[in-house]
């Protein structure tokens, strides 16, 4: 029997190629019509330290990295003596024998030892091991040997002298495993037989880049920051082709602060970093919300404050970017909650920043950032672009770059159009940008800028893809979050319903403004309101708690956070048994009543 | 650099917001300089934008009928960077004073001057904090006595040539706002210059820190023997304490940061379409 849904790790030595081998095996899985999510922990330093990847793959579509280890695959001692605890009851080994020994009592059925250094050696090519085990790992858990060919032409094939040597390598790791192994695994794969589906396969951080170019963005300046850099060097390869640009600043200050002035100029901007950049961002984010100038902050956050856990995720970053800044600067917070999310997600980012002529946040994180996911063929078709609204200077005298006006948008002037020439003051300033601090412009110009927030909280009603609704409507329980932590929980309610839970859920995409009436809407009737987030205080569900104080006191809603700090993403089953001891709760309450 | 085809005079490109700055500040002799220097050069003010830091020297871009951005405390050359990166037709100033440039902002001088992006930066230089009313700037002299400093300073000055000649800026200038005529040439040999050109304004603060006599005394012209393309010459100069030499130290021409640019755009070709970039994402 196929299982068809398997969670693989695979541990070693950082710099012996793990996470090649892993990146290499979920794509030949991808390819050959299943759907992978990997996950990788790394340690901060370049080469040695212990590196874990993990994959999960199924034939159909993965939300989470999963809960247990199926199969662990071991290159060394430490990587089968660091995990072996993990792995599940019946689970599968595959180790190099000529360097680790397992040693747990183990049903010799499930121990699948290779000698793989030894086999490099007989070809003379020790560099071949991870394709050695590659090979044996496709031949074990039932993966065409045709298609793992393709796949290492297509990723190794840049290295053109190596290619026969490589497949060589994987061949070899294939026919060791058919020849000795006459048993099969208890647990492998069985990839659809029609031809591969359609779908593409990438990481979250190449989503981001991806549709930052599809949203237009053509200046990019940042400074490297694990885990937000390959944004940047993606960016690097790709912009110049299409007349844009990247510049790598000498900080993240001088990085958000060329952005602005780029888009200032009139082209679509935009910055990538993590937690630390961000606080250094925050004075010139609020410059470009007083200037109006539109620009796109990617935080890819990591956990703990000041430099904390660079190499693991977190959801923190939360109240940095909703509230940061002197005196209530107006911005946007966007989202994403999946790989495919990430995409479409930046070009909303980039829509807000240009409609509103204010600054966006867009909310990853490090387990979201290198994983590598299988998603849907981007539908380009129905990505629809904003402009900022320009001035019209045509024959008017006396242009007024921040005109107060109805929904708090003033059409823009950009240097070169005659006629429009303004200071984008950071002062308080007057319609025509001139410095002016008396009591009525102030508060007069802090409530234009504001109306932008409100004017976008309206029309995003109409946006597509901003807020993600699913579950039993009628629902006592329900669960709200944000980012990428909707995954599990998507598939612990998959497994509350099919054990007859009823549970709703709501994952709102922009999280300022915040979408008050689908959430009010939302809120009505529940008794429970579950609210699992990667942070310590629960900053998402005292947002909630504040926010909508007024409808769950009405109508007594307990608000019920569960948090996770590890620097680890959630696994479903932390989810699925907190909302069974939500359901076990409120039964207990309904008997007292 | 685009340019008009009519003669403007320096007042048709004066704003008619006043300036805040104190009778006799020396920012007035280089705002009339720039002024000057953009009408002679015929810049088509549309196509001018002047960025700024924070303090007295600050305030410069609102009165100037040019677009103008004035950014946060420190942070003009990546503010001027972007501008001129986003659209490289532009001739784009970063003004600020040397507390803006050498203190809070300091970071940024050697990147600017190692990029050599094609911008002209003034500091206006009073050796004193004058908008938070006279506290010592990282110019100031040994011993100055001020509110945050009453037993004098002890803190050694900073040598803003010598150290923007050390970052590799391919043009290096000092002008005194009380000869705005040899400050107006100048900043226009700064805009025509191919690269990143600093100019250091003298330009006394007469409320907090009055160094008029001073500088009248102490400031020379280079000699007209010296070879601005002789950078150990320069640096001599520069390191001259009892003078404070006024004139054009350095100039080189090196590949601008624009020309970076098209090399890199070059080397990338200009074959591509997002469709094909995602075939490589299937699967």
């Amino acid at each position: 029997m196929p299982v068809n849904d398997m969670v693989i790790r695979i541990g070693g030595e950082s710099g012996e190629g793990i996470v090649t081998i892993g990146e290499i095996f979920v794509r030949i899985a991808a390819f050959s019509g299943l759907e992978v999510y990997t996950f990788r922990t790394f340690p901060a330093e370049i080469l040695g330290g212990h590196v874990t990847f993990q994959a999960r793959i199924a034939d159909k579509p993965v939300l989470s990295q999963g809960d247990d280890i199926d199969v662990l695959v071991s290159l060394n001692q430490e990587g089968y003596d660091k995990h072996i605890g993990e792995l599940r009851p019946g689970g599968v080994v595959l180790y190099d024998s000529t360097s680790a020994t397992p040693t747990r009592e183990e049903d010799d059925d499930l121990l699948y030892g290779i000698p793989v250094d030894e086999l490099a050696r007989s070809i003379d090519f020790v560099r071949g091991r991870n394709l050695i085990m590659i090979g044996a790992m496709v031949q074990l858990f039932g993966l065409p040997l045709d298609k793992a060919e393709q796949m290492v032409r297509r990723r190794l094939g840049r290295f053109k002298d190596l290619l026969p040597k490589n497949l060589e390598a994987l061949n070899l790791g294939y026919n060791y495993a058919s020849e000795h192994f006459t048993r099969r695994p208890p647990i492998y794969l069985e990839p659809p037989l029609e031809e591969a589906k359609e779908g593409l396969v990438m990481t979250g951080n190449q989503a981001l880049a991806l549709g930052a170019i599809a949203a237009g963005c053509r200046v990019y300046a940042g400074y490297p920051i694990t885990p937000a850099t390959d944004i940047m060097e993606f960016l690097a390869r790709e912009l110049p082709k299409v007349g844009g640009v990247v510049i790598q600043a000498e900080d993240e200050i001088a990085a958000i602060n060329m952005a602005i002035g780029a888009s200032f100029a009139g082209v679509r901007a935009m910055t990538a970093t993590s937690g630390p950049g961000l606080s250094l961002m925050i004075e010139a984010m609020g410059l470009a919300s007083m200037t109006e100038v539109p620009v796109v902050v990617v935080d890819v956050q990591r956990a703990g404050p000041a430099t904390g856990l660079p190499t693991k995720t977190a959801q923190g970053d939360l109240y940095l970017a909703l509230y940061a800044g002197n005196d209530d600067p107006p911005r946007f917070v966007v989202a994403p909650s999946s790989v495919e999310d990430c995409f479409y997600q930046i070009i909303n980012a980039f829509n807000l920043a240009e409609r509103y002529q204010t600054p966006v946040i867009v909310l990853s994180d490090q387990a979201l950032a290198p994983r590598v996911e299988t998603c849907q063929l981007f539908r380009l078709d129905q990505v629809d672009l904003l402009d900022r609204e320009l001035a019209d200077l045509d024959g008017h005298d006396g242009y007024q770059r921040f005109k107060i006006t109805e929904t708090g948008v003033s059409p823009m002037a950009i240097p070169g159009m005659k006629g429009g020439h303004y200071t984008a003051e950071g002062l308080e300033h007057n319609e025509k940008g001139n410095p002016n601090y008396t009591p009525d412009m102030h508060s007069a110009m802090m409530d234009k800028r504001r109306r932008k927030v409100d004017t976008a909280r309206q029309q995003l009603t109409l946006w597509e893809n901003v807020v993600e609704e699913w579950g039993d409507e009628e629902a006592a329980i329900a669960i709200m979050g944000w980012g990428s932590s909707m995954g599990p929980v998507q598939e612990a309610m998959a497994r509350a319903q099919a054990a007859g839970y009823k549970v709703a859920a709501l994952f709102p995409k922009v999280l300022l403004p915040m979408p008050d009436l689908r959430i009010k809407r939302f809120l009505r009737g529940r008794r429970a309101v579950i609210i699992p987030e990667l942070n310590q205080r629960g900053q998402f569900a005292r947002v909630i708690e504040h926010r909508y104080s007024h409808e769950l006191i009405r109508d007594s809603i307990e608000v019920v956070s569960l948090t996770k700090y590890q620097g680890l993403p959630f696994r479903p089953v932390e989810i699925f048994e907190k909302i069974k001891e939500v359901a076990q709760l409120l039964t207990e309450r309904a008997s007292i009543d | 650099m685009i340019t008009l085809t009519e003669t403007l005079k320096p007042k048709d490109l004066k704003s008619d917001v006043k300036p805040i700055w104190c009778p006799g500040c020396g920012d007035f002799g280089v705002l009339n300089a720039l002024l000057k220097a953009l009408t002679d050069l015929k810049l088509d003010p549309a196509h001018v934008a002047i960025a700024s830091g924070i303090g007295c020297s600050g305030r410069f871009p609102a009165f100037v009928n040019a677009y103008g951005f004035h950014g946060v405390h420190g942070r003009v050359l990546p503010l001027a960077t972007g501008i001129k990166l986003a659209n490289p037709e532009l001739t784009v100033f970063a003004v600020g004073g040397d507390g803006d440039a050498f203190s809070i902002g300091a970071g940024h001088l050697p990147h600017a001057a190692r990029r050599n992006v094609d911008i002209t930066y003034i500091v206006m230089d009073n050796e004193i904090y004058g908008l938070t009313k006279g506290q010592p700037s990282p110019t100031s002299p040994l011993g100055m006595e001020k509110k945050a400093s009453p037993y004098g300073t002890y803190d050694a000055p900073l040598n803003p040539i010598a150290m923007v000649l050390s970052h590799g800026a391919t043009f290096v200038a000092r002008g005194f706002s009380s000869q705005p005529r040899d400050l107006t040439e100048l900043i226009k040999r700064g805009v025509q210059h191919p690269g990143f050109a600093f100019i250091q304004a003298i330009s006394p603060c007469v409320t907090f820190y009055d160094t008029y006599a001073r500088f009248k005394e102490t400031t020379t012209p280079i000699a007209e023997d010296h070879d601005p393309a002789d950078r150990l010459a320069a640096m001599k100069l520069a390191l001259e304490t009892n003078v404070q030499y006024l004139g054009v130290f350095y100039e080189e021409e090196r590949m601008s940061h624009h020309g970076g640019v098209g090399q890199v755009r070059d080397k990338a070709g200009a074959d591509f379409s997002l469709e094909d970039l995602l075939k490589r994402f299937e699967r």
